[in-house]
């Protein structure tokens, strides 16, 4: 199947001199903005709870679901339990699972891009045709399955993803190692007999660094895309968690009576994955500048 | 070598049926990735007893081994016998006939919305490059890519179902005129999604082939600009969204399923939704299925597209 053509074909700096020697435009105020929001959502993932004005887990039976008052700005939802508190404490899970998907599957094609680019042979070949096969899956709805038959919740969630996301990044980052596999740098180590090993690690693996990095964001966002989708249909996370899939799962039946209790999370997944993109299409930019 | 489509679109179909088997094992190994003993996976709520228990092994022939049990079960998936719902035991077939049809309005009224808007809207960022039209066209993008079908869904729900009174809330409507209504909201929202991705494939595509000098040419020839974009510039640019065509449709399924659950639609996503919940193994199988066969028929039917459009690109090339 053709499927190189679907693989973002920007330039990849020859080197990281190259690079460098462009002097950077300024930062745009969208990235300062979402660069703000980012670090705002991951004080709430490691404080969540000394921040909420509420235990997110306290019931108040007797309210039951209400619309924003001053008590609770963004009203309770069917339990009684505090909205906002709920929002800010849900930040951990939205933000730890797509941190471990998205280093997890680069960790793994970063190693399989690696041997693949640089050694080639038939590990090489084995491993694209895996890629290929994975290509033409849609990933989300196997999650889906496979965490819906299989069961063991978010973690199970987590590792699908891992394993999901690593046939795309494999393809990134073997590319990226072709291109540098008959640069100068490389022959002259080769020349020297420096071990494979090294020069794969030690050589190639810095210069296709800053690339990685960018296509890491990317994936962060999109796995906390996913997350949240499988949390949203009872998938993943055990009920009763504060995560924000969850909470518009649980709450789109009272839209009428408080509609800040679906809005809210679904603002919060919007928003986050909004501005972690925009950081890593920045990101992406300035390390494919020519 | 023989070079016809004909010959081209039959090469691809042999090399398909491995991939498809493949993908039939997987499919039929989900029992057995179940946690427990299949036999009670296939019991469902029914009464277990010894009784019902040895039936259910002597029907789906639990004794043999498992490629046995394989064979067997995928030659009744030839005769398009995918077995009977746990639940109710109605037929997988009925059951996803019945809710296909729904399925395939929203696709297509969804991908009418994403390319719809998101060809044009890349097209005229393009255009303005650089400028505040073009980074709010990018800005829209952005949060299309990022915002699942679910949040958008709740979002147009609240704003024009519940707000507004504009669109109902809940239910697919009768006759074809209030079915178009119902789903619109739906639509919008699978459509979003998906539109994101075709705004950032176009208007990257755009931008590089205006670039070109066949378009200063065109420009110092006295052509209108309409004239360049449509005649000359589009069937170039456009070439990136129907490679990423498949990319699309993924986008489109994934969507579809989480729409379907937002507005209770009862499609074939929400079925399966059902049917992952109550672990009702005969119908994820036939779902899985009949999705599989139809991502890898499309992923054919792209590249014939592909080819058809962009006489360029020989059938010699694109290999399987």
């Amino acid at each position: 199947m053709k499927l190189e053509e679907t693989v973002p074909s920007a330039s990849i700096p020859s080197s990281i001199g190259e690079a460098a020697l462009v002097r950077p435009r300024r930062t745009p105020v969208t990235v300062w903005i979402a660069m703000a929001f980012v670090a705002m959502a991951i004080v709430c993932a490691a404080f969540g709870r000394q921040i909420a004005p509420y235990p997110p887990n306290e019931q108040d039976l007797l309210l039951g679901d209400s619309p924003p008052s001053a008590e609770h700005w963004a009203g309770t939802d069917l339990l009684g339990r505090d909205v906002l508190s709920r929002t800010i404490v849900g930040a951990r899970t939205a933000l730890v699972g797509p941190a471990v998907v998205a280093a997890g599957a680069f960790a793994i094609a970063t190693i399989l891009g690696l041997w693949g680019g640089y050694v080639g042979g038939a590990t090489d070949s084995l491993v694209m045709r895996w890629v290929d096969f994975m290509f033409a899956l849609p990933g989300p709805l196997i999650a889906i399955v496979i965490v819906g038959v299989v069961g063991g919740g978010f973690w199970t969630a987590v590792a699908v993803l891992v394993v999901l996301f690593t046939a795309p990044d494999t393809r990134i980052v073997r590319s990226a190692v072709l291109e540098q596999r008959p640069l100068p740098y490389i022959e002259a180590a080769r020349t020297l007999g420096i071990p494979r090993r090294r020069i794969m690690f030690r050589h190639i693996f810095p210069n296709i660094l800053p690339l990685i990095a960018a296509y890491v964001v990317l994936d962060f966002a999109f796995a906390l895309v996913s997350l949240a989708a499988l949390s949203f249909l009872g998938l993943g996370v055990p009920p009763g968690t504060p995560d924000w899939g969850r909470m518009l799962f649980e709450n789109r039946t009272i839209l009428l009576t408080n509609p800040m209790a679906a809005l809210l999370p679904a603002a919060a997944i919007v928003v986050t994955a909004a501005c972690i993109n925009i950081i890593g299409d920045w990101t992406y930019e300035r390390m494919s500048a020519r | 070598m023989n070079r016809s489509l004909p010959s081209y679109v039959l090469r691809r179909l042999l090399v398909a049926i491995p991939l498809l088997l493949l993908i039939s094992l997987g499919v039929f190994a989900l029992v057995n990735l179940a946690p427990g003993d299949p036999a009670r996976s296939l019991l469902g709520s029914r009464q277990s007893s010894p009784e019902t228990l040895a039936a259910i092994r002597e029907q789906y022939h639990l004794d043999e081994p498992f490629v046995v049990q394989y064979l067997i079960w995928l030659r009744q998936v030839f005769v398009w016998d995918l077995g009977r719902s746990i639940q109710g035991s109605e037929l997988v077939t009925t059951m996803i006939l019945q809710r296909l049809p729904l399925t395939i309005f929203l696709g297509l009224y969804g991908s009418l919305v994403a390319l719809g808007l998101g060809i044009p809207l890349g097209i005229l960022a393009a255009y303005r490059h650089g400028s505040e039209v073009d980074r709010g066209v990018v800005t829209l993008g952005v949060i299309g890519v990022s915002a699942p079908a679910f949040a958008t869904g709740i979002f147009l729900l609240y704003v024009f179902g519940v707000y507004l009174g504009w669109f109902p809330i809940f239910g697919q409507g009768e006759g074809p005129l209030d079915q178009v209504w119902h789903l619109t909201l739906p639509a919008i929202a699978l459509g979003f999604t998906v539109m994101g991705l075709v705004i950032k494939i176009t208007r990257a595509s755009m931008i590089e082939e205006l670039q070109k000098d066949y378009v200063a040419f065109a420009r110092a020839r006295g052509l209108t600009s309409r004239r360049i974009t449509t005649s000359y510039v589009l069937r170039n640019a456009l070439i990136p969204v129907v490679t990423a065509a498949g990319l699309i449709v993924v986008g489109l399924l994934t969507g579809a399923v989480l729409v379907e659950v937002t507005f209770g639609l009862p499609g074939l996503g929400s079925l399966l939704v059902t049917s992952v919940t109550q672990r009702d193994l005969p119908v994820i199988q036939g779902i899985v299925l009949i999705l599989a066969i139809f991502i890898v028929l499309m992923h054919i039917g792209i590249d014939v597209l592909y080819t058809l459009i962009d006489p360029r690109i020989r059938f010699g090339r694109v290999e399987a």
